[in-house]
C-alpha cells in the first residue's frame, strides 16, 4: 500500500536528517521525498511517499510526530488531495523522430524546453497516473536522463468540505 | 541582563547553573579548554572520570538515582565518540541527559579538521535530539531547550555540539523567554471515556495482573501504584526497569517477568484475563511470542508515548498521558476490591514454582545476591552490568523503592554498571550503593577505578567472577551444542591486586561460608571496596525461556544439561 505523510517541519538546518534517519533506523521504505518552504519561512513541508502496511504506516506518523522539529503531520488520502511531480526527460530523438516525440508531448500537455542535434527534452507535470501514462507514451524512445521531483500534494479542500457535510 | 559581554564558555557554565545543575561528569580536550577553564573556578562539581564512557554512564547513573537530569561534557571527535554508547543506553531507557561536546571551529567544521567528527549527524538516532551550535547568539537557548527536552514528556538524551570558536566568541546574555517548541509535547492527560472503560474492565476482571514498568519510576508515580494496588488486590509483576516500583518482598508482587522472569509471574501473565500495562513496550525480552502472552485477556496499556501503543502488541484499551496523572484519576475512582480466589491461584503458582537453586557444592551466585538482599532488606541502591549476573539480581535481589536497582535494560550495555554507580553515589551521597557486576563486564570500564579512589566514592564492587561470559556461554552450551566459542576469557587479571593497584580495599569470596561477613564487611568500609566473588563456572540463569517463547515455554532444569 501506498501513502502520503505531508509534515510540517522547523526550518532549519539538519531536519531532514532527523526525518530521513528516523525511515533508516526504523528501516521503512521511501518512495519519494520532496522538501520546500511554506508561506511562512520558518516552517518546510516534507512530503513523503511511503509504502507498507497500516502498522507500519501508523507508526511511522506515530514515531514522526514524535520529532521535536515537527510540527504536523497529516496522512493525505489520495481522494482527499491533490497530488503532483514534476518530471524532466531527456530522450534520443534525431531530426526523423522529432516530430513524433512533439506531437506525444503536445496530445498530453508537456513542454518542449530544449533540442539537441540527437536529444530533446520534455518537462511535464501531474498526478501520478498522467506522469506514468506519457512515460508510457514514450516507452519507444530511448531514455537519455529522467529526473522527478517526488510527490508534492495538499489536501483538497473542495473534497473534504463535501465530505463534512455528507457527515 | 548583564550588560557586560560573556564567552560562550561562560555562557555554558552559567546556563548551566540556571538550569540547576550540580555535578557533571566529563573529561577534558582541545576543543573544550575554554569550557574547563570556566570549571576551574565555577561553583559546580566537576567528576574527572578516565574515559568518556566512564563519564556518561555515570551521568546516566545519576539521572536514574535522583531523577534529576545528568550532565557529561567530552572534547570533539574521539572524545564524543566515546558518548555513543552510553547515549544510545540512556536512549533505549528513556534517561534524561545532557551531554556537551566541544567541536572544531566553525570554519574547519567539514574539511576532516584533527579531532573532528560529526558528531550531530552520529548520534541523531541515539539520542532523543541534539544541536550544532554555530551561532553564539543561539546558546542560552539551546542549553535552556536541551534541558526541558531532556526532561519533558519521555526523557531521553540530548546533545549539545559547541564549535570551540563559539565558546570563546563573546556576547551580551539575553534574559531568554520560556522555551517555544511548536509540536512538541502535546501531552494526554488520560482521556475520561478511556478511564473509563479502564475501571469497567477492572470491575469485570477475574484475573487482573499488572505489568509494570520503567514509565512508573519515570513518572513518579509508584505511591499511587501501590495505593492502586492496595485498593483492587492486584499481583503485580514488573520489567527490569520497574524493579522496585512496588516493595518485591510483599505478598503480591511476582517478581520480573519474561524470558528471565519467575515462573509464576508468566504463568499469571498467562492465565489473565486482564493485563494492565503501565509505562512498559512489551519488549522482546519480556514478550518472546506475542500470542502466547496472554492469550485470555484483555490488555489495557498506559503510556506516555502514543508510539508505544501498538508498537508490538494490539491492545484493547490504549490510554495516553503522564501514568501518575492517570492512575490519580484512577484510584479517585476505583472501588476497593477482594479477589480472594485469584490470589489463592497466585498464591499457588508461586509455591508450586518457585525460585530455586542448588544451595550445595560451590559458591552460587544466587546465593550471594539473596544474602546481599537479606542484609540490606532491599533498601539499598543497586547497579549492574549486564550479562548473567544482571539476571540473578533482577531475580534474587527485592527492591522495595524505585531508582534503586539501576541497569541498562533496552541497550544491554556492558560496562555500564560500575561507572553508573560512581554516577549514583555522586547523586545519592546517602546511600550506599553496591555495583555488580562480572568478571567480562567490569574489565569494559575497570579504568574507573581512579574515579572512585579519588573522590573516595563509597562504591561496593562485587565481581561475580566465573572466568566466562557468562550469558553467551549459556547460550551456546543451550542453543550452540557448547561450542563455547571466545566466550572463555582464559586470562583474567587479579581483580584484588588490581584494587591493590588503586590503593582501594578488596576482599576475596571463594567460599558460601565467607559470603555473610565479606558482604558486612564491604559495607562498613569507608570508601571504595572490591569483592571478587568465586561463583561457580557453569551456573545458568534459570528459569529461561528461549527467544521466541512463549510466556510458559521455559527451558526445563536439568533436562538440556545434566
Amino acid at each position: 500500500m501506498r501513502k502520503i505523510i505531508s509534515i510540517l517541519v522547523r526550518n532549519h538546518p539538519g531536519v531532514l536528517s532527523h526525518v530521513a534517519g528516523l525511515f533508516t533506523r526504523r528501516a521503512y521504505n521511501i518512495e519519494s521525498i520532496a522538501a520546500g518552504e511554506t508561506e511562512n519561512p520558518d516552517v518546510t513541508r516534507i512530503t513523503i511517499t511511503v509504502s507498507g502496511d497500516e502498522v507500519i504506516f501508523e507508526q511511522v506518523t506515530k514515531q514522526l510526530r514524535k520529532l521535536i522539529d515537527v510540527i504536523r503531520v497529516r496522512d493525505l488520502k489520495y481522494a482527499e488531495s491533490i497530488t503532483r511531480e514534476l518530471v524532466l526527460l531527456t530522450i534520443y530523438a534525431g531530426m526523423e523522430k522529432r516530430q513524433e516525440v512533439i506531437m506525444i508531448a503536445n496530445a498530453f500537455g508537456a513542454s518542449v524546453v530544449d533540442i539537441a542535434e540527437r536529444t530533446i527534452t520534455l518537462e511535464f507535470v501531474g498526478n501520478q497516473r498522467k506522469i506514468d501514462t506519457i512515460l508510457h507514451a514514450l516507452e519507444a524512445f530511448k531514455i537519455k536522463e529522467l529526473a522527478r521531483t517526488g510527490i508534492v500534494a495538499l489536501p483538497l479542500e473542495s473534497q473534504i468540505e463535501q465530505h463534512e457535510t455528507m457527515l | 541582563m548583564t550588560s557586560t559581554k560573556k564567552t560562550g564558555a561562560q555562557i555554558i557554565i552559567q546556563s548551566l547553573i540556571d538550569a540547576g545543575v550540580e555535578h557533571i561528569f566529563g573529561f577534558p580536550g582541545g576543543a573544550v579548554i575554554p569550557i574547563y577553564d570556566v570549571l576551574y573556578d565555577a561553583p559546580l562539581k566537576h567528576i574527572l572520570t578516565r574515559h568518556e564512557q566512564g563519564a556518561v554512564h555515570a551521568a546516566d547513573g545519576y539521572a536514574r538515582a535522583t531523577g534529576r537530569v545528568g550532565v557529561c561534557l567530552a572534547t570533539s571527535g574521539p572524545g564524543a565518540t566515546n558518548l555513543v554508547t552510553g547515549l544510545s543506553t540512556a536512549h533505549m531507557d528513556s534517561v534524561p541527559l545532557v551531554a556537551i561536546t566541544g567541536q572544531v571551529p566553525v570554519a574547519m567544521i567539514g574539511n576532516d579538521s584533527f579531532q573532528e567528527a560529526d558528531i550531530y549527524g552520529i548520534t541523531i538516532p541515539v539520542t532523543k535530539y541534539n544541536y550544532l551550535v554555530k551561532h553564539i547568539e543561539d546558546l542560552q537557548r539551546v542549553i535552556k531547550e536541551a534541558f526541558y527536552i531532556a526532561q519533558t514528556g519521555r526523557p531521553g538524551p540530548v546533545l549539545v555540539d559547541i564549535p570551540k570558536d563559539i565558546q570563546t566568541a563573546k556576547v551580551r546574555p539575553k534574559k531568554i523567554g520560556p522555551v517555544h517548541l511548536p509540536g512538541y509535547l502535546s501531552l494526554g492527560k488520560g482521556h475520561p471515556k478511556q478511564i473509563k472503560a479502564i475501571l469497567q474492565a477492572i470491575k469485570n476482571a477475574h484475573r487482573p495482573v499488572i505489568y509494570a514498568g520503567g514509565g512508573i519510576v519515570t513518572s513518579g508515580a509508584s505511591e499511587e501504584l501501590r495505593k492502586f494496588i492496595q485498593k483492587t488486590q492486584i499481583p503485580v509483576t514488573t520489567t527490569l526497569m520497574g524493579k522496585g516500583v512496588y516493595p518485591e518482598n510483599k505478598p503480591l508482587a511476582l517478581g520480573m517477568l519474561g524470558m528471565h522472569g519467575t515462573k509464576y509471574a508468566n504463568y499469571a501473565i498467562y492465565e489473565s484475563d486482564l493485563i494492565i500495562a503501565m509505562g512498559v513496550r512489551f519488549d522482546d525480552r519480556v514478550v518472546g511470542n506475542l500470542a502466547q502472552f496472554a492469550p485470555m485477556a484483555k490488555i489495557i496499556h498506559m503510556d506516555i508515548d502514543p508510539a508505544e501503543i501498538g508498537k508490538r502488541m494490539a491492545v484493547d484499551i490504549p490510554i495516553v498521558g503522564d501514568l501518575k496523572t492517570i492512575l490519580c484519576l484512577i484510584n479517585q475512582k476505583i472501588q476497593i476490591q477482594v479477589r480472594k480466589s485469584w490470589i489463592k491461584q497466585v498464591e499457588k503458582l508461586k509455591q508450586e514454582n518457585p525460585l530455586i537453586f542448588e544451595e550445595t557444592g560451590s559458591l552460587k551466585p544466587q546465593f550471594i545476591i539473596k544474602t546481599l538482599s537479606e542484609i540490606t532488606k532491599g533498601e539499598i541502591i543497586i547497579t549492574t552490568d549486564v550479562g548473567q549476573h544482571q539476571m540473578w539480581t533482577a531475580l534474587y535481589y527485592h527492591t522495595t523503592e524505585p531508582r534503586r536497582f539501576i541497569s541498562s535494560g533496552g541497550a544491554g550495555t556492558m560496562g555500564y554498571g560500575f561507572p553508573a554507580a560512581i554516577g549514583a553515589t555522586v547523586g545519592r551521597p546517602d546511600m550506599p550503593v553496591v555495583a555488580i557486576t562480572g568478571d567480562g563486564s567490569f574489565q569494559m570500564c575497570i579504568q574507573e577505578l581512579a574515579t572512585a579512589r579519588t573522590y573516595n566514592l563509597p562504591v561496593k564492587i562485587f565481581i561475580l567472577n566465573n572466568g566466562y561470559l557468562g550469558m553467551v556461554r549459556q547460550w551456546q552450551e543451550l542453543f550452540y551444542d557448547r561450542r563455547y566459542s571466545f566466550t572463555n576469557l582464559e586470562f583474567n587479571p587479579d581483580f584484588c591486586k588490581v584494587a591493590e593497584g588503586y590503593e582501594i580495599p578488596s576482599i576475596r569470596v571463594t567460599e558460601a561460608k565467607e559470603v555473610r561477613d565479606a558482604i558486612d564487611k564491604a559495607l562498613n568500609i569507608d570508601g571504595p571496596v572490591l569483592v571478587d566473588f568465586y561463583i561457580d563456572k557453569e551456573e545458568n540463569v534459570i528459569p529461561m525461556i528461549p527467544p521466541g517463547g512463549g510466556q510458559t515455554g521455559f527451558i526445563g532444569e536439568g533436562e538440556t544439561y545434566a
